[in-house]
């Protein structure tokens, strides 16, 4: 299709869905075509200036669109037809809606005389996503279609990001009307708090600076806001250590001095000892979840809690916080600067009290020669990218690693599914990251678990000839969960040993038409991982085949205290 | 503790659900949830009935907001507010009950809306404390079937 239509000509739904598309700017649409959108694949033909990529599976289009989304900041695009296309796209879109990833999913749906009939391929996809979208809509008439798109695009990207769904009859796509595009949108019942309240933040500056022991525990919504630069002049300026969520990581630069890396379940032994020492602990665009706190009564009890955030059902959902400031992170921080003191508390104590604490239980692993641990290798990633890369991660073991091992110097350098922890994200997610950025290496640590979960995508990869760099974390074991039935199961490895099911993973990428390396050993590994980011010509999957028994410490058991950090499997009952 | 909370929400099909939807998603106690239209045919409005604490009122109010189809989320019970409830209920009769059922009729300040030989179908309307009282009242002579709207309640003039 050579121009724009313009407003008024007459069109039918699926051309005025491209004429929407192309008006939200759109570059990507991950999809898969079917019954329901034959109509809009025949449209589609002849596009020409947004790319749609053929995936293998649906689930594997929402993963992408996501890994797009979050590396790049715009939202993420998907195209599935109806019934089961549309249900395939469930735990994405989920997924998605935890992270608060910003995503438009169009499904097709059955001819609207057909609806709530049982017809073939018909799913009633808008009740079965209105738990985990921001929105969603059907579109009933081909000429709420255009509005309807609009609006889409507004909710999932406005405010806290989010996943919406827009479902479309098949007969809603053929019928014509002239097509107007609403320059403006107006939604009556969604109207987010982007300024903060200005006696809130006076206040708020003026516990900074009379805090003794602050901490900064800040969360992805300051890589939404785009706030990463205002975060380092407040800490850097007034001497505020800095802890970040899994999401939040990159937000301040991990080499910096007053970086303590993720707190949490598997966050670093001073980041933790931080929290449960400081005096103001001041979250910005994070959320209190269990996975950061343990056990509630016994968070950050000694400290003065303000929390920011643009959702204002984060505030006092899990942890009550004594000075709520509701608003955009951005403007949070913007304001906070500009309210600040210049003299504050000298902070040299508890700088040296947090120096302490990082002698004495750094991060740390052996390096056998004839063994590779996966810590080896993903440090060894981050040298060799100097912490520049997009680093995508699947869950579970590896992903925990990652945060501790891959020192992440820049905003939007680390995707990985954290509300949801779905097992299968990592793959898709790395080949969306890799179409949205171009200027540094893409990089995937997988276990080999969740690679078999959505191994159709890598199809996609080599035929697109995306150069993500595939890390394969293969111990051949469910590692994370074998991990807690070692420590709090009784050891009853319970089928998560898969020596003996696993296939060869070198000739499998190879069977795929994907490069594929082997590694066990750290000389290897060094070596492999050079050659694997010199690869440019499409996916390459290096097979690490990792020590298999391996856990990752420290580890605050789920719902205990974080003073109940285990530090080494040695001696489990440690308490600190 | 008891709190009516009135939301006005678009008048779409799937507003209904999604607020239901959310109560259920998020353990929240849903005690009555009634809805109807009010004089702009786009707008209804839901009166919701539910209990918790501060901490858990405050949540289902935000919660509530953050759906996009809502409008406005009020707390009733947190102002100046009217509230009732309308009962409809058939009764057996008999020729020894039916003089005291219609005194207590009247005592409730009720209706007779439906009158056959052997039952009689009447309305009561008031606050759902007036409601669990005229049924305990009644339920002696025979309740054969009852319906309650579940609350609605507004905001008081000024």
């Amino acid at each position: 299709m050579e121009a724009m239509h313009t407003t008024g000509q007459i069109l039918n739904g699926s051309e005025i869905f491209f004429e929407c598309l192309r008006r939200e700017n759109v570059e990507y649409i991950f999809g898969y075509p079917g019954g329901a959108l034959l109509k809009v694949y025949e449209t589609l033909h002849d596009v020409e200036d947004i790319t749609h990529i053929l995936v293998r599976h649906e689930q594997g289009a929402t993963h992408m669109a996501e890994g797009y989304a979050r590396s790049t900041g715009k939202p993420g695009v998907v195209l599935v037809t109806s019934g089961p296309g549309a249900t395939n796209t469930v735990t994405g879109i989920a997924n998605a809606y935890m992270d608060s990833t910003p995503m438009v999913v169009f499904t097709g749906q059955v001819p609207s005389s057909l609806i709530g009939n049982d017809a073939f391929q018909e799913a009633d996809i808008v009740g079965i996503t209105r738990p985990i979208t921001k929105h969603n809509f059907l579109v009933k008439d081909v000429k709420e279609l255009a509005i309807t798109i609009r609006k889409a695009f507004y909710l999932a990207t406005t405010g806290r990001p989010g996943p919406v769904v827009v479902d479309m009859p098949k007969d809603v796509l053929a019928a014509t009307c002239p097509f107007e595009w609403p320059e403006t949108v107006e939604i009556r019942g969604f109207k987010p708090t982007f300024k903060c309240h200005k006696n809130q933040i006076e206040k708020a500056a003026h516990k900074i600076a009379k805090a003794k022991r602050p901490l900064l525990y800040v969360g992805g919504g300051v890589i939404t806001a785009d706030a990463s630069e205002e975060l380092r002049t407040l800490a850097i300026k007034y001497n505020i250590p800095v802890t970040m969520t899994l999401q939040g990581l990159g937000a301040f630069p991990g080499n910096h001095p007053l970086s303590m890396g993720m707190l949490g379940m598997h966050g670093t032994y001073w980041a933790n000892q931080a929290v449960n020492n400081c005096d103001l602990l001041i979250a910005v665009g994070a959320r209190f979840d269990d996975r950061v706190t343990g056990k509630v009564d016994a968070f950050a009890t000694q400290a003065y809690k303000i929390h920011n955030d643009i959702d204002p059902t984060n505030v006092d959902k899990n942890i009550k916080v004594d000075l709520p400031i509701v608003g955009d992170s951005k403007d949070f921080l913007a304001s906070l600067l500009e309210e600040m003191p210049e003299k504050t508390e000298s902070r040299e104590a508890w700088l040296a009290d947090i120096e302490k604490w990082r002698k004495k239980c750094p991060l740390s692993y052996t390096v056998e020669p004839d063994s590779l641990k996966t810590e080896f290798v993903i440090e060894e990633v981050s040298k060799q990218t100097a912490g520049n890369a997009v680093v995508v991660t699947d869950v579970g073991q590896h992903q925990m690693w990652t945060t501790q091992f891959y020192t992440f110097m820049n905003p939007r350098s680390i995707i990985s599914s954290g509300g949801l922890g779905t097992m299968g994200y990592g793959l898709p997610a790395a080949i969306g990251a890799a179409f949205g950025i171009k200027d540094r290496p893409v990089v995937l640590f997988c276990g080999d678990g969740g690679f078999m979960m959505n191994i159709q995508e890598l199809v996609t990869a080599v035929y697109c000839k995306v150069p993500v760099k595939i890390f394969l974390i293969n111990n051949s074991y469910l590692g994370m969960v074998r991990q807690w039935q070692e420590l709090f199961h009784k050891e009853k490895y319970s089928f998560t040993d898969l020596a003996e099911s696993n296939p060869d993973f070198v000739k499998l990428a190879e069977a795929f038409g994907c490069k594929a390396l082997m590694a066990d050993n750290p000389e290897t590994a060094k070596e492999a991982i050079r050659s694997a980011l010199a690869w440019n010509e499409g996916p390459v999957v290096v097979d690490c085949r990792v020590a298999r028994k391996e856990m990752v410490f420290p580890m605050v058991p789920a719902g205990g205290a974080i003073s109940d950090m285990l530090l080494a499997r040695l001696n489990p009952k440690t308490m600190v | 503790m008891k709190h009516i909370i009135s939301v006005l929400v678009e008048n779409r099909f799937g507003s209904l659900n999604r607020v239901a939807a959310m109560f259920s998603a998020r353990g929240f106690n849903l005690e009555s949830i009634s809805i109807g239209e009010t004089e702009d045919p786009e707008i209804s409005r839901m009166t919701i009935v539910t209990r918790g604490d501060d901490q858990i009122i405050n949540q289902v109010l935000k919660q509530l907001n953050r759906l996009i189809d809502t409008i406005k989320v009020t707390d009733l019970s947190r102002q100046p507010h009217v509230e009732r409830e309308l009962l409809l209920m058939t009764l057996k009769l008999s020729k020894t009950t039916q003089h005291e059922i219609f005194e207590l009729i009247d005592v409730f300040k009720g209706k007779v809306v439906d009158i056959k030989q052997k039952s009689i179908t009447i309305e009561v309307i008031g606050s759902p404390d007036k409601i669990n009282t005229s049924i305990d009242i009644f339920k002696p002579y025979g309740i054969k079937e009852l319906a309650r709207s579940g609350v609605v309640a507004i905001h008081r003039g000024e």
